[in-house]
């Protein structure tokens, strides 16, 4: 009943003369622990274990933030729990530790069944028992008039492997089934190997793209705020450039998307401007990159107009806040405003900033903090002017998004106003300098990627599968026909057969398979029912092997 | 539309409710009448003699034939007939319970104008209806196994109540990231898995029962097994099942990976729900490997079986619940 084909245990060698090598001999020995079956079922559920702390605890390479949460809420703990990989869990010593093993145990454990596999497709199946009322199916029926012939052609149209040895026939059928078992492990080798290149040779990106020809997008490194790439990764990415022409974006009166879609214009590698779309579930696919949509938002255009006379006008990306109706929040830096034209010298204590709210539809009474729907059907901006030295230079980085308010708390950056804006409307402020809100364009976040393991994750996929159904639907069995020469005595009860001759035939499942009896008897039947017509019915019903 | 759904499904969770009666019922009335009275011996006979080579799954026969014989035969056979129509009558409840639950995630579909997927309200119904219905289909092959029906529909009380009272959400249509034709061969191919695993946990607790109870063990949960099919039928029927849905399952976590390469950019991310496929299929294949390893004692296989589910329920619920990930557009 056991499923397994238990490859032999090697004999005990002789009696050693000298002492083997104990290096060698422990050698050997881990070698057989690690590839035993046991020790696959462990480190499988040692894996399982080893995975939960990656879906518990926040992982950098998902999400990024939530493990700076983590490290203000716990700053005792954290630092541990990073120093033991606990936040990039599924790159970390441990749980790589566990995944290689169990892949040397895997291929330390299919190579032989491999060979020995190869070995079994060649080799004939083996020949008639000779007590076949020892197997588990077992029974005599007339002979078919072809004979040893005709019974060696019923089984091969039934796709057996077929042996004819004199007057006896072997067959077999299902190899498949380790066929399948080998190709599905083997797949899970290649799935590795594909996970493997996708880390050396991948790259990927985010970035934001405000629409219009001003904030073309050129792919190189320096172009990401964020990029992860792969070890082998050479400098160049490939060339291409992008631009957004128009975003669709469409929801449910409850604030729920429905549809995106972004139009871009896009030529690769200097080739001719094209223009290209992709949404959500229908990424761009590029020449050695592909672009995926994975947000979207407004950019405020802004206009300010210093003392001097001088405009700058910008539209900054504001960031969601998470809520259904999109309102974000931005930060509009002007940090060459108020230059002396004159004097063309820099004024770092008169750079401006505005903290805006932006809400594209702003409820129709105050307190205006939350935007009711993600279209922009009412737009209000809610800017807090900053005068002052905004920090920029200070060699510290700061968020582009946000006001760095060390700066306003050691006072050199002080608030001096407030306003909310419509479309259109300006608002000067007391030195003189003008602030306009123009309107807004949209922006979507992208994420650029290329990763070249993935066809091979695809077809490894397919023989992963596969390899499993032929490996558990298929099952290994064996029939043995002998023709019995006439007037010979019926093996089962010692009776004379009398003028007919018979054929008696064995069933032996070599894998666990519950409906072999049913198949062994309808195998039975259509190997009598070569008959000619007629005969059939003055023949002994098929008995039942005795166990 | 949506409100013929929602009453359907009431309905629904007050017939397994009954169904649930019904098997309680038969228990109850069969205890009493084994004590009483030699009955025949029904046991999965067909499926353990198959498996070959097997004289030994002559002797896990039950031995109720050991019962005694008794004093009141009318009374007790008055009891047995009893028993045997509240059997029936359950499963007969079952089957319009798993009506109503098919009409009611069709009308929800119908209503929604779109598969009956989208959030875990919608996607607990629909796991638990393909755990039912898969029941009926071994019901119909192997009708002895009809005890286990208290199990069965206990599980499906507690699924379809929790989704009624805890996860009930009103119709909404999918966001866009969820609208693609992988939203319907991964979360089909997932759900499919899911409920048969679910179903598969309900013989593999029935075995560790009736095997403990065909070692002698009289206390508590084993003397539950007495009336249940042999042991070696029950841990085959487990294996059946498994070995059915794990490629399935296999297949459902590939297309929600070249789904997620379209939709997020990368096939495999180790957000929370796919970090806990990975850990279901892990032991999914533990299981599997660990059935196929002579020295592995079957009731360790069988525990690996429910401990597949327990992960699986994880994904489920927890997941949703706890983590908050890509996959968190549910919604509860
Ligand atoms: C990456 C880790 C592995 C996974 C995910 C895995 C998975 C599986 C699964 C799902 C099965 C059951 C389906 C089937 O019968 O083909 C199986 C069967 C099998 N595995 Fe593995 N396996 C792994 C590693 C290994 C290793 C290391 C060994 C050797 C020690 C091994 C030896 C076998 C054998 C002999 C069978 C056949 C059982 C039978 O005849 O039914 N596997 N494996």
């Amino acid at each position: 009943m056991t499923a397994v084909d238990q490859r032999p245990v090697p004999a005990p060698a002789e009696p050693p003369r000298r002492r083997p090598n104990p290096l060698l001999a422990l050698l050997r020995n881990s070698w057989r622990q690690l590839t035993s079956m046991r020790t696959a079922l462990v480190l499988l559920f040692l894996l399982a274990v080893a995975a939960i702390p990656g879906s518990v605890l926040p992982q950098r390479g998902v999400n990024p933030e939530d493990v700076r949460d983590f490290f203000t809420a716990y700053p005792e703990l954290a630092p541990w729990l990073d120093r033991i990989g606990a936040f990039e869990a599924f790159s970390s010593v441990w749980f790589s530790a566990i995944y290689l093993l169990l892949f040397t145990s895997l291929i330390g454990c299919i190579t032989p069944r491999l060979v020995d596999h190869v070995r079994a497709l060649r080799s004939r199946p083996p020949a008639v028992p000779k007590r076949l009322s020892r197997l588990p199916q077992h029974t005599v029926v007339p002979a078919p008039d072809g004979g040893v012939a005709a019974i060696a052609e019923t089984l091969r149209r039934r796709r057996w492997r077929v042996v004819v040895r004199g007057d006896e026939v072997s067959a077999e059928k299902g190899y498949l089934k380790e066929t399948g078992n080998l190709i599905f492990h083997s797949s899970m080798v290649l799935l590795l190997i594909g996970v493997a290149l996708g880390s050396w040779y991948g790259w990927s990106g985010n970035r934001l793209l405000v629409a219009g020809a001003d904030h073309v997008f050129c792919n190189t490194r320096q172009q990401y705020a964020e990029a992860k790439l792969g070890p082998r990764v050479g400098d160049d990415l490939p060339r291409f450039c992008m631009q957004l022409d128009e975003f669709d974006a469409r929801f449910l009166p409850t604030g729920q998307p429905s549809y995106y879609q972004a139009k871009v214009t896009v030529d690769e590698n200097g080739g001719a401007p094209r223009a290209a779309e992709f949404s959500v579930n229908s990424p761009l696919r590029l020449d050695g990159a592909n672009v995926y949509l994975l947000g979207h938002g407004y950019a405020p255009v802004i206009r300010y107009t210093d003392r001097y006379g001088r405009s700058q006008t910008s539209a900054v990306p504001f960031l969601g806040t998470g809520d259904m109706g999109l309102t974000s929040e931005g930060l509009a830096a002007f940090p060459d405003a108020n230059v002396d034209p004159a004097t063309g010298e820099r004024n770092r204590e008169l750079q401006v900033a505005f903290d805006g709210l932006y809400l594209p539809t702003a409820p129709q009474q105050g307190p205006f903090t939350r935007s009711e729907h993600p279209t922009e059907q009412n737009p209000l901006l809610g800017l807090v002017a900053y005068q002052g030295n905004l920090g920029l230079d200070a060699g510290i980085p700061g968020s582009v998004y946000q006001l760095d308010q060390r700066q306003v708390r050691n006072g050199r950056l002080t608030e001096i106003g407030s306003r909310e804006l419509r479309v259109g409307e300006s608002w000067t402020l007391d030195d003189g300098s003008k602030v306009e809100f123009l309107g807004s364009e949209p922006y979507i976040v992208l994420s650029v990627r290329y990763d070249p393991g993935t066809n091979l994750l695809l077809i490894s996929s397919v023989g992963l599968v596969l390899g499993l159904m032929g490996s558990l639907f298929v099952r290994r069995r064996r029939v043995f026909v002998r023709l019995l020469p006439t007037g010979s005595a019926d093996p089962a009860n010692g009776s004379p057969t009398g003028g007919s001759s018979l054929v008696e035939v064995g069933g032996l499942p070599r894998t666990e398979h519950p409906g072999f009896a049913d198949e062994f008897a309808q195998l039975v039947a259509a190997l009598r029912d070569d008959r000619p017509a007629g005969k059939t019915d003055d023949a002994p019903a098929a008995r039942e092997g005795a166990e | 539309m949506s409100a013929l759904s929602d009453q359907l499904m009431t309905i629904t969770t007050l017939v397994y409710l009954l169904a649930m009666i019904g098997h309680a019922v038969e228990y109850a009335l069969g205890n009493s009448r084994a004590r009483a009275v030699a009955a025949p011996a029904r046991e999965l006979v067909g499926a353990a003699v198959g498996a070959g080579s097997t004289p030994a799954t002559r002797r896990d026969a039950p031995d109720l034939t050991a019962a005694r014989p008794t004093v009141a035969a009318t009374s007790t056979e008055r009891t047995a007939r009893r028993a045997e129509l509240a059997g029936r009558v359950a499963v007969g409840l079952t089957a319009l319970g798993a009506a109503a639950h098919l009409a009611g995630l069709v009308t929800r579909g119908l209503a929604a104008d779109r598969m009956p997927w989208g959030n875990m309200y919608e996607f607990v119904l629909t796991v638990s209806f393909i755990g039912v219905a898969a029941w009926l289909v071994v019901l119909v092959k192997v009708p002895s196994l009809r005890r286990l029906g208290l199990f069965l529909t206990l599980v499906m009380v507690l699924l379809v109540a929790t989704a009624e009272l805890v996860l009930y959400t009103p119709i909404v249509p999918l966001v866009p990231a969820l609208n693609s034709y992988w939203f319907i061969v991964h979360v089909s191919t997932i759900v499919f898995a899911s409920g048969l695993f679910l179903l598969g946990v309900v013989p593999a607790a029935a075995y560790l029962m009736r095997a403990g109870y065909e070692q002698g063990k009289r206390s508590f949960p084993y003397t539950l097994a007495k009336r249940l099919p042999a042991a070696a039928g029950l841990e085959r029927l487990t294996f059946v099942l498994h070995a059915f849905s794990f490629p399935i399952f296999t297949f459902a976590v590939i297309a929600g990976a070249i789904w997620a390469e379209a939709a997020w950019g990368r096939p495999w991310g180790w957000d929370p729900k796919e970090t806990w496929a990975f850990i279901s299929w892990v032991i999914y294949a533990g299981y599997l490997h660990a059935r196929a390893t002579p020295s592995v004692k079957r009731n360790v296989v069988a525990w690996l079986a429910i401990l597949g589910f327990l992960t699986v329920l994880m994904n489920l619920f927890g997941v949703n619940i706890f983590f908050e990930g890509l996959h968190s557009y549910g919604g509860i």
